[in-house]
């Protein structure tokens, strides 16, 4: 059986592929999302922080013996630090200015990050292997899959659910949501808006740093990871809507069937970015 | 009148800087010099940020390049072609992104300038990963040979100065002042009855054509055009060659290019002089840092100085008392 000229068998783990792809893409966006919603900051670092958390979850392992499962809890909680740090000693001093600001000062935090662990660590990958619980595979019947991969759709999943879950259903995502429309109004009702604004933006970063963890045994660690992934996760927020979580979420699952670039793909076209690039614009004007 | 001095000077400086310096280095800073002096057009003017610069830049590289080197046509053909085609995808590109406003703008010039790179990358005429190499120079209207660095060193000057003279009387024009007015107050330059989706295209198209001119010098010059053009970290570059010289102001972004480049280009040379200094070892890789500390100036400029170099020293000079001497 075919579909548009390609084996069905292929076609759907052309999917389920995606659908893993899709997963790293729609816990980065939803960090940006969130970012985004309440900052009024594009976070162009979002890449370089998850390739940190990547790095981290191979440092510990490498220097401290730490297992996948300690770096996928610490590796995010380090990230998002690094996050809090960031906001208080720099992003805090420009939100008065034009937001473009926000955006040149996370682009130089990225220049900096990426030239770190590139002066120790150089270009080429860290390889990474998968948790001994997680080895092997599934056979589906249409395909072979890897078990890492469906637990990393099951674990962005559970983020996903778990953060608008969080957003839209208790009183700290009404304070969050509240903040995003009226910051000032918020604080005149005696919430902490500035705290609020930093675990946020330390929240959304952690996200980054546990997509990364996740991402180590799929990818190689390289410092280049990040800055690959970044571009896609942009047209993902901007199709999405900005500041908007559902939105990101979805088109990250559903819009992003293949666009991965080290994925070995049946659909091999040059047209996936142009494609990509279109959708972006489309969805914005 | 202290202006007309202090360029008069520097045009003297750049016409004999080839007999103390590396021609081949001084073209790359004027490319560069003119490049970011474009985007400033678009940027510190008319208060536009565009994340897709490099595709102007890099694509009439391109352009020009398989023009020079597959076509055989003159230099002087290619580099107009150069030009035409950054000016095409200028307009293209202005067309969807001058639709809307701050950041949204930013992004879609980001995603289509990516969208070229891509292309770029993939399609057959650019030679994908290793670029346009061993590019030939030709010679100028078929007379002067312009393998000899010296003489195209002084066409990439002229060429460079008629840039900057248009930017400049761009700036000063009516055009220009109905730029402003958009920059610091969009909706009373509407209300004022201007077309400023017009203007702003306009500007958006000069400033891409502008850019494709250095571009397409660059490429000629050096005989290679390469992905690393097209890519976004150019743009990113460009952006803080405006942003350390002074945005909106017009000699700023040159002495932008010219500190990014030279620190690019002697990052190296610190490094082993900081070393032997303070005997810090770590200061020997520094030429292999270049990245992280262009990424430190990046902070530190939108930190604290926002209004760059050649801003901070205007403000300066405004702020202190004139006193006569006696």
């Amino acid at each position: 059986m075919e579909i548009f000229g390609i084996p069905l068998q292929a076609l759907l783990s052309q999917l389920l592929l995606g659908l893993v792809n899709g997963s790293f893409y729609a816990m980065l966006s939803l960090g940006l999302a969130v970012i985004f919603g309440l900052l009024n900051v594009i976070n162009f670092a979002h890449g370089a922080l998850y390739m940190m958390g990547a790095f981290f979850a191979w440092m510990g392992l490498t220097y401290f013996g730490l297992g996948y499962w300690e770096m996928l809890l610490l590796g995010p909680l380090v990230v998002g630090l690094f996050g809090i740090i960031i906001e208080r000693t720099m992003l805090r001093w420009l939100y008065k200015l034009d937001h473009l600001y926000g955006l040149l000062l996370t682009f130089g935090i990225t220049l900096i990050v990426e030239g770190v662990f590139r002066s120790i660590y150089g270009v080429s990958g860290q390889p990474y292997s998968v948790p001994d619980a997680l080895a092997g595979a599934t056979d589906l019947g249409f395909m072979i899959l890897p078990n890492y991969r469906a637990w990393v759709v099951f674990a962005s999943l559970a983020v996903c659910l778990a953060t608008w879950f969080v957003i839209e259903k208790t009183k700290l995502g009404a304070y969050l949501r509240a903040g995003t429309e009226n910051p000032k109004l918020v604080e005149a009702f005696g919430i902490n808006v500035p705290l609020m604004v930093t675990l946020t933006y330390g929240f959304g970063v952690a996200l980054a740093g546990f997509a990364g963890v996740l991402a180590a045994p799929v990818i190689q660690v390289s410092p280049l990871m990040g800055s690959n992934l970044i571009i896609v996760v942009f047209a993902v927020v901007v199709i999405g809507g900005m500041g908007s979580i559902m939105g990101s979420i979805v088109t990250a699952s559903v819009g992003d069937r293949g666009v991965h670039r080290n994925g070995n793909r049946v659909v091999d076209t040059p047209g996936r970015l142009v494609r990509q690039g279109k959708m972006m614009k489309r969805s914005v004007a | 009148m202290n202006k007309k001095i202090a360029y008069s000077i520097l045009l003297v400086a750049l016409l004999v800087a080839p007999f103390g310096m590396y021609p081949v280095l001084l073209m790359k800073l004027l490319c560069f010099a003119l490049f970011a002096c474009a985007f400033n057009l678009l940027l510190g003017f008319t208060g536009l940020l565009s994340f897709g610069h490099a595709a102007f830049f890099g694509g009439a590289g391109y352009v020009a390049g398989y023009a020079i080197q597959t076509l055989g046509l003159s230099f002087e053909v290619s580099i107009v072609l150069g030009v035409v085609a950054a000016a095409l995808i200028g307009l293209l590109m202005g067309l969807l992104a001058v639709r809307r406003q701050g950041i949204y703008f930013t992004m879609i010039t980001l995603a289509l300038a990516q969208m070229f790179y891509f292309v770029c990358l993939q399609a057959p005429i650019t030679g994908g990963e290793d670029g346009l190499q061993g590019l030939p120079r030709g010679k100028l209207f078929g007379l002067l040979d312009l393998s000899n660095d010296l003489s195209m060193y002084y066409v990439v000057l002229a060429l460079a100065v008629a840039g900057f003279a248009l930017i400049v009387r761009t700036v000063h024009s009516p055009f220009g002042q109905v730029l402003k007015a958009i920059k610091e107050n969009e909706p009373r330059a509407i209300s004022l009855g201007y077309d400023v989706d017009k203007y702003k295209l306009l500007a958006f198209v000069l400033s891409a054509a502008l850019a494709g001119l250095a571009g397409a010098v660059k490429t000629t010059a050096l005989g290679l055009a390469s992905l690393t053009d097209v890519e976004w970290t150019m743009s990113g570059l460009v952006i803080l060659m405006t942003l350390v010289g002074g945005l909106g102001t017009i000699s700023g972004p040159i002495v932008g290019a010219v500190l990014v480049i030279g620190l690019e280009n002697r990052l190296g040379d610190i490094g082993e002089w900081l070393a032997n200094t303070t005997s810090v070892e770590w200061f020997r890789t520094l030429g292999d840092s270049v990245s992280i500390v262009i990424g430190f100036i990046f902070v530190i400029c939108v930190l604290l100085f926002r209004r760059g170099i050649v801003g901070e020293a205007v403000a300066w000079l405004a702020k202190k008392p004139i006193r006569k001497p006696s």
